[in-house]
């Protein structure tokens, strides 16, 4: 028996390790590895350093599983705050990279943004869990206000993508607290009307013109319209069966770009085609699924809506990846969670599957907690 | 609202959760059915589509252009040949981003012509024909750079190359004239593809074509020349380097052309004008092939194959002997007394004139009713002239008279059946149409009647009447082949390859020219023999010592008008105001193998300064005795100009 060679702490610990999950993620990450291995040119050295990432992340998957939500709980108002602070900072004095101020550098540089990816499910779930749920309307604009100040923040800097990511995890956590079907609706019609005015006043020439180019993507083939126009031809020239792996032209010959981060599902359909992106659309669906019954075996009302919503939020991944790499979403710098090559977003999203596994109810340990 | 009681009850909650994670899920498989939904259309349904778009991206035609077909004399002599030369080509979209900005935009080109310009020295001229040239052709499309690179600029490029991605090293063919400015007329140059060449063009054809056919030979048989270009299909990656080669295609080369040109006749001519400005064209009259057509000043068309400079062009241009000028093809000059012959069939077949019929010359003609007098060139006169005479002595009054009985209707219509007015079609560009003037004509261009002085005029080929060297050579060989009109051409033959049999044209009758008597042709010619070797014949002087009979004809055409009673006098006329002297001719008389036109501008009398010219090119080309002798000349009568004052009241 393995378990012989293991130390019981271990044991113990991997215990609370969801393992249906975690054969799912790892054959994404398997995966991953081999897309990442025909996308960067065969390169070893990739796929060596994104396995570490992995590695490194199954290791806070199994710290964060540990993790219960009474104790999470705590944490949610320092983490929150102190993300806020950071994130101030960052627009102070962070450093500026491709643009964009996203890194603040403490030793390393770091992306407080990622941190809120977690920080901010985690303190409105603890908000409702203080409240009778379904939540109150004035509760829903204090969770709403919880909300928009990180994501007005990381818009600033500007990074669309994540301020989206950020938001949304938010507001899966409202949804989930029983916000009523009413105001859901009526906020949907809200956001429709605004939408427009949106586009006019409150966004950066680069990020109209990436909502534009998403219309009518050969008018501006030598810019932004380019990425798409090369995916599509990639995951189009796949066909049912793709070209087979290591086989993309649109890859190998360098006509796709940012193949091996945010456009790697463009690599993958292409080399892997039809039945390939069905396989592997079918698991993330089992992923999120599986995710959600975790959450609804969670131990208390902040557990089920943290893990409910962190579970969610792995589902926009993936919609705003495949949409914007097939052409139907503007290109936003969201990668494929675990299969695009990435420490930072291999790090948080492995910690968030921890924190999901984490949150389930403990049947054993009943007795003995206080 | 107070503190509502909390009925914050964990199952109430939890099915809360439950139905809102159910509704969840649900959505996540919508979502992700709606992605699936995308991924059919891309993949399935629109396949073929992307197949083809992807295979646009890795697969790149890359041009081979066809190696230009060479340019040979009839006997052989090369007058167009290709030279290699190593060239510097830039492919737009293979330079990278320099500034990483990225974008690759003209700064990225600039930066990198800027680095590239330490290795190889770039001219200014270079980068600003490079600048016109890249912006016309398609990025992925090489254009070139620098043209003949030395030996060293090769070395120091091939050292670097790494650092130049997009820039290659091409091996170039180049057009070479070799015999410099001999018939550049005729053999015209290749110049650089101009945006009104693009216009034309089989884009396709001449993707990797640089340089086209511009004047001459090298642009009216540019098909010929030019083949088919091939091409290699290749595979290329996003920054258009070549990966792997898929397919090729090669080009065909164009086909070599042999000209009727005989280079020997065509030096000797231009030889024979040397110094002054004038056209000889000879032409086989058996089946119309130029044998040579001298345009002098001449220039060397070297020049413009790299791209003329503007100083050496306008130099060129605005030279006052007009160097770029084709006087045998564009050059329209009054054609005198050389179309007397001809004049002569008109009046016989017209029957204003007929073998027996003589004319009194008192060294004048006068319109019946009017007093001014049309002067013979023989002020004495030359008494009863018949129609040998009057060819051979060229007698004025003889061709007045005829002409002002048949009419210009008449004149015209028949004058032009030997192609005057109207182009020969002879295979070179900007041929001139020349003129045969009509009442019709001079109505619309001079808003003015025609006057009965005007046809008398035309009688002795002045007046209006402007002809090329070309259609008076073509004219000539029609009457030496009694009346059939032969397309003259500068093209006798091509072969498809070095190792292809010649494929030599056949020559295209434009018209059997009608007589009322076929007779009447040997008496013109005989009339025409006559000026060259009868003792009262205008060119005498020149028939002496011949092997062979010539029929010729003198001409001296008026440059300007002079009084009703005023005297020509050479000695005192500025040069550039002296008569044109033309001659006609072809030999043997009587068995045809070439046909002459000369003229000199501003060289005088025909008889002196013209004939002798022709008969020199004649014995070049039947004796062939291309080396000159020392001329033997002694003065004799000059014919002076035809004079006919032309403006001053032709009627009152």
């Amino acid at each position: 028996m393995i378990s012989g060679l293991l130390p019981a702490s271990l044991l113990k610990m991997l215990q609370r390790v969801d393992l249906v999950m975690l054969a799912a993620l790892s054959m994404l990450m398997f995966m991953g590895l081999v897309t990442l291995y025909s996308a960067s040119d065969t390169s070893m050295m990739m796929v060596y350093r994104q396995g570490i990432h992995f590695v490194l992340g199954l290791v806070l998957m199994l710290l964060f599983s540990q993790v219960e939500g009474k104790t999470l709980r705590q944490f949610a108002i320092w983490l929150y705050g102190i993300g806020v602070v950071l994130l101030i900072l960052v627009l102070m004095v962070g450093v500026i990279k491709k643009g964009a101020q996203r890194w603040l550098y403490l030793g390393i540089d770091i992306q407080p943004a990622e941190m809120m990816k977690l920080a901010v499910p985690m303190m409105v779930a603890y908000y409702f869990s203080e409240k009778p749920l379904p939540p109150r309307f004035l509760d829903i604009i204090v969770a709403l206000i919880l909300v928009a100040v990180p994501m007005v923040l990381i818009m600033k800097q500007p990074d669309l993508g994540t301020s989206l990511l950020i938001a949304l995890s938010g507001l899966f956590v409202i949804y989930l607290a029983g916000m009523s079907w009413w105001l859901i609706g009526g906020s949907l019609a809200a956001i429709a009307i605004a939408a427009p005015l949106m586009f006019n006043y409150g966004m950066h020439e680069y990020q109209r013109q990436r909502i534009l180019t998403l219309f009518d993507p050969e008018s501006d083939l030598l810019g932004t319209g380019y990425h798409i126009y090369q995916s599509k031809i990639a995951i189009g020239s796949g066909g049912v069966y793709g070209k087979g792996w290591l086989h993309g032209d649109q890859s190998h010959l360098d006509f796709l770009p940012e193949r091996h981060t945010d456009f790697i599902f463009a690599v993958f359909g292409e080399e892997f085609g039809f039945l390939g992106n069905l396989l592997l659309i079918s698991l993330y669906v089992f992923i999120i699924w599986r995710g959600l019954y975790i959450a609804s075996k969670g131990a208390d009302t902040f557990s089920r809506l943290l893990a409910g919503s962190l579970s969610l939020t792995f589902f926009i991944y993936l919609v705003v990846n495949t949409g914007m790499v097939s052409g139907v979403l503007p290109v936003v710098g969201i990668p494929l969670p675990l299969v695009s090559y990435g420490g930072t977003s291999v790090v948080t999203l492995m910690s968030a599957f921890g924190i999901i596994m984490g949150m389930k109810k403990r049947k054993r340990n009943y007795q003995t907690e206080e | 609202m107070g503190e509502r009681l909390s009925i914050k009850t964990e199952r109430d909650e939890q099915q809360l959760f439950n139905s809102r994670a159910i509704v969840a899920g649900l959505i996540v498989l919508i979502a992700l059915i709606g992605i699936m939904t995308r991924l059919y259309f891309l993949q399935i349904q629109e396949h073929e589509a992307y197949t083809v778009l992807s295979k646009q991206n890795y697969q790149k035609h890359i041009p081979r252009a066809p190696t230009r077909g060479q340019i040979y004399d009839r006997n052989g002599a090369k007058l167009a040949d290709n030279h290699a030369q190593y060239v510097l080509e830039v492919v737009w979209d293979s330079v990278p981003d320099q500034n990483n900005d990225g974008k690759k935009r003209w700064n990225d080109m600039q930066m990198m012509l800027e680095r590239l310009n330490k290795i190889v020295p770039l001219s200014e001229k270079d980068l600003r024909i490079f600048g016109q040239q890249v912006n016309r052709r398609s990025r992925y499309q090489p254009t070139p750079l620098k043209e003949n690179l030395t030996e060293q600029e090769m070395a120091m490029f091939a050292v670097n190359k790494s650092r130049f991605p997009g820039v290659n090293l091409e091996r170039r063919m180049q057009r070479y004239y070799p015999l410099g400015t001999v018939a550049s007329h005729v053999i015209g140059y290749v110049g650089r593809i101009d945006d009104r060449d693009l216009e034309r063009l089989d884009k396709n054809n001449y993707a990797g074509t640089t340089h086209i056919g511009k004047i001459g030979v090298e642009a009216a048989h540019e098909d010929r020349l030019h083949g088919q270009a091939g091409y290699d299909l290749a595979e290329v990656d996003a920054h258009g380097r070549h990966q792997d080669m898929i397919e090729r295609e090669e080009a065909v080369g164009g086909q070599d052309l042999i000209l009727g040109l005989d280079i020997n006749l065509q030096l000797k001519a231009e030889a024979l004008l040397k110094g002054e400005r004038g056209a000889v064209v000879a032409i086989d009259p058996r089946n119309g092939e130029v044998l040579a057509m001298a345009s002098v000043p001449t220039f060397d068309p070297n020049l413009f194959v790299d791209g003329i400079s503007s100083k050496i062009y306008t130099e060129l241009r605005d030279d006052p002997d007009r160097p770029l000028y084709n006087r045998a093809l564009q050059g329209a000059y009054p054609p005198g007394s050389t179309v007397k012959p001809m004049n002569t069939m008109a009046g016989l077949y017209e029957k204003v004139i007929w073998p027996g019929k003589t004319v009194y010359d008192p060294g004048f003609f006068q319109i019946p009713g009017h007093k001014h007098r049309y002067r013979c060139w023989k002020k004495s006169g030359h008494g009863g002239v018949s129609m040998d005479y009057a060819i051979a002595q060229s007698c004025d009054t003889f061709f007045y008279d005829m002409a002002y009985r048949m009419g210009v209707d008449k004149f015209s219509g028949y004058m032009s059946l030997f192609g005057f007015g109207k182009k020969t079609g002879i295979d070179l560009t900007s041929e001139s149409d020349g003129l045969m003037p009509t009442p019709e004509w001079k109505q619309r261009r001079y808003k003015q009647v025609w006057y009965p002085g005007d046809t008398v005029n035309i009688g002795i080929g002045q007046g209006y009447w402007l002809a090329t060297p070309v259609q008076l050579a073509h004219a000539t060989a029609s009457v030496a082949m009694r009346g059939k009109r032969i397309r003259p051409h500068v093209l006798r033959a091509f072969r498809m390859a070095k190792d292809k049999p010649e494929q030599i044209l056949q020559p295209e009758v434009i018209a059997q020219i009608p007589a009322r008597d076929k007779r009447h042709w040997e008496m013109v010619v005989q009339g025409m023999v006559h000026v060259v070797h009868a003792s009262y014949g205008t060119a005498k002087r020149v028939g002496v010592g011949a092997p062979y009979t010539i029929a010729g004809k003198t001409g001296t055409a008026q440059v300007f008008g002079i009084a009703q009673n005023a005297r020509y006098d050479a000695s005192r006329l500025a040069k550039r105001l002296h008569d044109h002297a033309l001659f006609v001719g072809f030999a043997p008389a009587d068995n045809p193998q070439i046909a002459v036109s000369v003229i000199v501008e501003n060289g005088g009398g025909g008889s002196s300064t013209a004939a002798p010219i022709a008969r020199k090119v004649m014995d070049a080309y039947l004796l062939k005795k291309y080396d000159d002798e020392p001329p033997t000349e002694e003065s004799g009568e000059v014919e002076p100009a035809d004079i006919v004052p032309r403006v001053e009241g032709a009627d009152e």
